[in-house]
């Protein structure tokens, strides 16, 4: 018998994306709407046909890999690569729309640090409630349940519902519990990404543990060097197929090469996820530093400039339009909606194509992944002609001329240095 | 490793294992249920009580406004306050099963889009969650009955089996109102009305024999009707009779919305974690 424990073969997954709307869930009022619509015009123009306005989207296509027992696998792919998706047909949340995938053993999938904690239950039962969520039995709880305690040093708050934990005790006895899973296959997401640094070393040291008992390891992650660490075999992602498969340094290696070629510019033509009536569109985009040289990582106080292409389209020519840009960090909150009126600049007379460099002086966000989008409408704002969401994204990273001090993101998100005074 | 063990997904693959996977995952629903009861008492300060409360005034009302000042009748010569508690704690079990039911998918998408099990068991849980409420109620019933003297016949016996009928109404109805309530989202606001509309036109201030002889089997196309009659039948003896053809429609409705609440909610399911 063989040890391979996961096969997949050709698995594929497709969306339907829906072009008319962006709304994520359809609403029976709009439903009725659109309904009555129809039939009016159906009524005055027997001919008529409402178009199906949706476009299938492949999240995941022909996607083959085989995991033997013990492996430790990274899966590694920029943002929308499939990774996620991967992780969610592995761990049964959705279906696959093709191929199929056989597993061999127990599977315990980690998607998410403390699933289904309930905040008004104590500590003790939200122990209980998560076991059962990620597959335990009571008994196997009972059993490590002091393992578990100890590992998340909170013996002293057990019976204090979770919602009076500070978030690092609340962690620490989410990935507690999930780390005393003994399952034959885990599979992980990027939890990591939360915690003192401290603490995830910790959490690597328990997961490299669980591999050396012969168990098999999923790990997604974009932190390249805990993949490295963790992990021995790579798959790396790219629009939802497989690019390469490989030993873990190997496919690394050909990420970060793929990556800095993107680093030129991003290409927008066929980017997905935007909305508008297509009156002008972004083409692509690109981050600068002062030099002119494309760079994607940028230190604390460091100045950035967003180069972009606009086409216009005839309509459009000659005629005023407005632009926007919008900056989020990796946590979704909103930084800030730079409006180009607001900088004094307009465009009163729309060339074909249009292409504006934004520079950004003395950029002090502390260091994490932030996501620019880009908007352009109509002069009043009530049109818009395109928007693409997150297609750029920039790294703010620590170190550099302004400070060497170690600031971590849960810390803050304006790195400040104000005037400080002694009063006498 | 054993061969049993091997797990085969699939486009379709958790269909045909459906009702296998539900017993697997047994102890995740014993657990779900129970968090849904603990949590449910631990946060309302007066816990427990509200249960009965809640029951309890609107009780108070119905026999003060509906018995004393209007005077509606009640069966035979059994007091009215107790006609009215036989009907309302099965109409409030069922009216809360399903609004939480309803809105217990949304409620848990966290779980829902993180981990795998049977998406049923969710909504079935919140109503288990209701039918605590519904048992602890009955104190209510025996307190009444203690009051007014009122010692109920051998009938009490099949008192388990409405209980039954009770408990698959309210989820069959739930579980189809649940499904609607994912694909359309703002089908939320119309469930409290539904709920509302179906306390008036359920027999819960008023005996169902004051409704026209020829009228009665079309009344009870509401499956509330026969449960309601049911636990009226059981609790004051045969001074409430049952209408046999009417029971029998009511159940007949009722099952009817089992098997199409859970081949909505099944169809659904399958995109329940993309759409949400």
């Amino acid at each position: 018998m063989s040890d391979i424990v996961i096969k997949a073969e050709n698995v594929g997954k497709s969306y339907l994306i829906g072009h008319k709307s962006n709304e994520r869930y359809v609403a029976l009022r709009d439903v009725i709407a659109n309904k009555t619509k129809g039939l009016w015009s159906k009524i005055r123009n027997p001919r008529f046909h409402t178009h199906k306005n949706i476009e299938e989207f492949w999240a995941l296509k022909d996607v083959s890999f085989e995991v033997k027992q013990g492996d430790r696998v990274g899966i590694i792919g920029r943002n929308g690569a499939g990774k996620s998706t991967l992780l969610k047909i592995l761990s049964r949340i959705t279906e696959p729309t093709a191929g199929r995938v056989s597993i061999k053993g127990r599977v315990a999938s980690l998607l998410e640090v403390g699933t289904g904690f309930h905040p008004e239950l104590t500590g003790r039962e939200n122990i209980y409630l998560n076991g059962a969520i990620l597959g335990m039995t009571r008994k196997e709880i009972k059993t490590k349940f002091d393992e578990i305690v100890d590992f998340a040093e909170v013996e002293k708050f057990l019976d204090t519902p979770v919602k009076r934990f500070s978030s690092g005790m609340y962690v620490r006895l989410a990935f507690a519990v999930a780390a005393h899973l003994e399952p034959e296959i885990l599979v992980v997401d990027e939890v990591l990404a939360v915690g003192d640094s401290e603490f995830q070393k910790k959490c690597l040291g328990k997961m490299r543990d669980v591999a050396t008992k012969g168990r098999t390891v999923l790990f997604v992650s974009h932190n390249m060097a805990a993949i490295n660490q963790l992990c021995n075999i790579g798959i790396l992602l790219d629009k939802g197929q497989v690019i390469n498969i490989d030993e873990v340094n190997k496919v690394v290696g050909v990420y970060l090469s793929i990556n800095s070629e993107k680093q030129e510019s991003v290409d927008l033509t066929t980017y997905p996820y935007r909305r508008g009536t297509k009156e002008a569109m972004f083409a692509w985009v690109q981050t600068c530093n002062l030099n002119g040289s494309s760079c994607r990582k940028f230190s604390i106080g460091e100045n950035i400039i967003l180069n972009f292409r606009v086409n216009v389209c005839e309509q459009y020519r000659d005629k005023k339009i407005k632009l926007a840009i919008e900056l989020r960090s990796s946590d979704g909150i909103r930084l800030c909606n730079m409006v180009d009126v607001d900088s004094h600049f307009e465009i009163n007379n729309a060339k074909e194509t249009e292409e504006i460099s934004v520079c950004l002086y003395d950029v002090r966000f502390y260091p994490d992944t932030y996501y620019v989008s880009f908007w352009v409408g109509s002069v009043t704002s009530t049109e818009t002609f395109d928007r693409v969401e997150d297609c750029l994204s920039f790294e703010i990273i620590g170190g550099g001329n302004l400070t060497a001090r170690f600031l971590p993101r849960s810390a803050g998100l304006l790195f400040i240095t104000p005037e400080w005074k002694r009063n006498a | 490793m054993k061969n049993e063990n091997i797990l085969i997904i699939e486009a379709g693959r958790t269909e045909k294992h459906y009702w296998a996977d539900i017993w697997r995952y047994r102890e995740l629903f014993y657990i779900l249920s129970w968090r849904d009861v603990t949590v449910r008492y631990k946060q309302t300060a007066i816990g427990i009580v509200w249960a009965i409360l809640r029951p309890l005034l609107t009780i108070t009302v119905f026999t003060v406004i509906f018995g004393k000042l209007a005077k509606f009748p009640s069966d035979g010569n059994v007091p009215y306050a107790i006609m009215v508690c036989a009907a309302m704690l099965p109409w409030q079990f069922f009216a809360s099963s399903v609004s939480d039911s309803s809105n217990s998918l949304i409620d848990n998408t966290q779980l829902i889009t993180k981990v795998y099990f049977p998406r049923i068991i969710i909504p079935i849980s919140s109503v288990v969650t209701s039918s605590i409420d519904f048992l602890v109620s009955f104190v209510i019933l025996v307190f009444l009955m203690v009051y007014f003297k009122f010692t109920p016949g051998w009938n009490i016996l099949f008192l388990p089996i409405f209980l039954l009928i009770a408990f698959l109404t309210a989820a069959g109805v739930g579980l189809y109102i649940t499904a609607l309530n994912v694909k359309y989202r703002d089908f939320r606001y119309i469930v409290p009305f539904l709920v509302q509309f179906g306390f008036y036109v359920s027999p819960v201030g008023f005996s169902s024999s004051i409704i026209p002889e020829k009228y009665r089997l079309l009344y009870s196309l509401n499956p509330m009707v026969g449960v309601i009659d049911g636990f009226r039948w059981a609790i004051m003896g045969n001074k409430s009779t049952i209408y046999l053809p009417g029971f029998l429609m009511s159940i007949g409705v009722m099952l009817l919305f089992l098997i199409l609440g859970i081949y909505k909610f099944r169809k659904m399911e399958k995109t329940f974690a993309d759409i949400i």
